[in-house]
């Protein structure tokens, strides 16, 4: 039977206190009768291994120092999902393998039962995610947890940048199968909507997306990409991109150009982190919690 | 009177499809001529990497890639096209405002992707 976790107790559990950004999710409508289906999963987003330059100089040991501090916290969470962008990309076929080996062995210290993975532009726009399914398997794909149903949706194994009329179609097919007020989940590594095409954060066609979930009263999207917490709502559907854990990037549209943010030798690891969600179904919302690399 | 009615009705005619012609002649010659400009890629440079345009001068992008796929992406322009390997892509914009805009490359191709744009300025 499942531990109920009160979002107090999860910040208790956490050993964080206080510390951390916490921002409730509406699913209006959503009731339960019982307290046992809440849980909560981590979001793990953009640990791109295999990056190096100045803006990471711990490149090699924040994901280890990352695993070290979830392996830590108090509560084991239902599940652990990282989206997309595994790995940095390279131009060599054998290297972006060993990348992806390399990352999957130490994320398997990770004492959870069960982990979800996607894909990011730079683990599978080159090959059109051929050497992440030879590590992790499908790049979209379903799965229910509790009354919940979440979507993986896969917007970057066409270098395009867009999902494709293929998975669309898989996508309006899965949700005919979903109540109207079907509490949904969607998982998905670049911005569904146009958050800044200038800076390429976008999904060409995630509009489609969006107008194929929109008859659906519960449903929230959590991506990365953008290497930094933002939230922001298409209608009733809310959108949650998490932090990174190898660079920071700049405030949407507040300068040119995207570039990784300089490392600050006396803040380290400032601006990367992970997020804790706990849907609580009584109260019908998702609340989400910011955790630091590593606890100050 | 039947001649010289429809004498009348040819003659009308007649001048209705001068005056017909010479309009289509003028707005024909009216409309700006688009400037023509080639944009090559090679990973991971455009050249040109920033352009000056002329704001209500149509333009027509000539774009090629001289070695993968690759975007050009102007979204302040509503503006895109698909830069392939050994063929011409040409879209036609028409600069509606001032300012300087961001162009890049919106198919991943490689390591340096995400450092791939150049800028168009638009002036009066």
């Amino acid at each position: 039977m499942a531990t109920r976790i009160a979002r107090r107790d999860f910040l208790k559990l956490a050993g964080l206190g206080s510390v951390g950004v916490v921002l409730a999710s509406a699913l209006p409508g959503v009731v339960r009768a019982h307290d046992d289906d809440d849980f909560f999963f981590l979001q793990l987003s953009d640990t791109h291994w295999g990056f190096e330059g100045a803006p990471n100089p711990d490149a090699r040991g924040t994901l280890p120092k990352t695993i070290r501090s979830i392996n830590s916290l108090g509560q084991r969470p239902d599940f652990i999902v990282f989206t997309g962008d595994l790995t940095h990309t390279t131009d060599n076929p054998v290297e972006r393998r060993k990348r992806l080996s390399e990352f999957k062995s130490m994320v398997s210290e990770l004492d959870v039962k069960t982990i979800r993975f996607m894909p990011g532009e730079h683990d599978a726009s080159l090959d059109n995610g051929k050497a992440f399914q030879e590590f992790f398997g499908a790049t979209h794909y379903t799965f229910d947890h509790k009354g919940v149903h979440f979507i993986v949706l896969d917007n970057v194994s066409d270098p395009r940048a867009q999902i494709g009329d293929q998975q669309l179609a898989w996508l309006a097919a899965d949700l005919k199968h979903q109540r109207a007020d079907a509490p949904i989940v969607v998982f998905t590594h670049r911005p569904l909507f146009d958050l800044v095409p200038q800076w390429d954060w976008a999904t060409r066609d995630g509009a489609k997306a969006i107008e194929l979930l929109m008859p659906y009263k519960n449903v929230t999207v959590f991506y990365g990409h953008i290497h930094q917490e933002h939230h922001h709502m298409t209608g009733h559907i809310a959108h949650h991109a998490a932090k990174g854990l190898m660079f920071p990037l700049p405030a949407p549209g507040s300068q040119p150009n995207r570039a990784p943010l300089p490392w600050d030798p006396a803040a380290p690891y400032k601006g990367l982190g992970f997020r804790g969600v706990e849907a609580d179904l009584d109260e019908a919302r998702y609340a989400i919690t910011e955790f630091p690399v590593v606890k100050a | 009177m039947n001649i010289n009615f429809r004498t009348m009705r040819l003659g009308a005619a007649a001048t209705i499809l001068a005056l017909g012609s010479t309009l289509a002649y003028v707005a024909v010659h009216a409309a700006p001529r688009p400037k023509v400009i080639k944009i090559s890629a090679k990973r991971f440079d455009y050249t040109p990497g920033n352009l000056t345009l002329k704001k209500g001068q149509p333009v027509v992008f000539e774009l090629a890639s001289r070695d993968v796929m690759m975007g050009f992406n102007v979204p302040d322009l509503k503006v895109r096209g698909d830069m392939i390997p050994g063929k011409v892509t040409r879209v036609q914009v028409i600069p509606d405002k001032t300012g300087t805009f961001t162009f890049f490359c919106d198919i991943f191709c490689g390591t340096g992707h995400e450092e791939m744009h150049g800028s168009i300025t638009v002036v009066d």
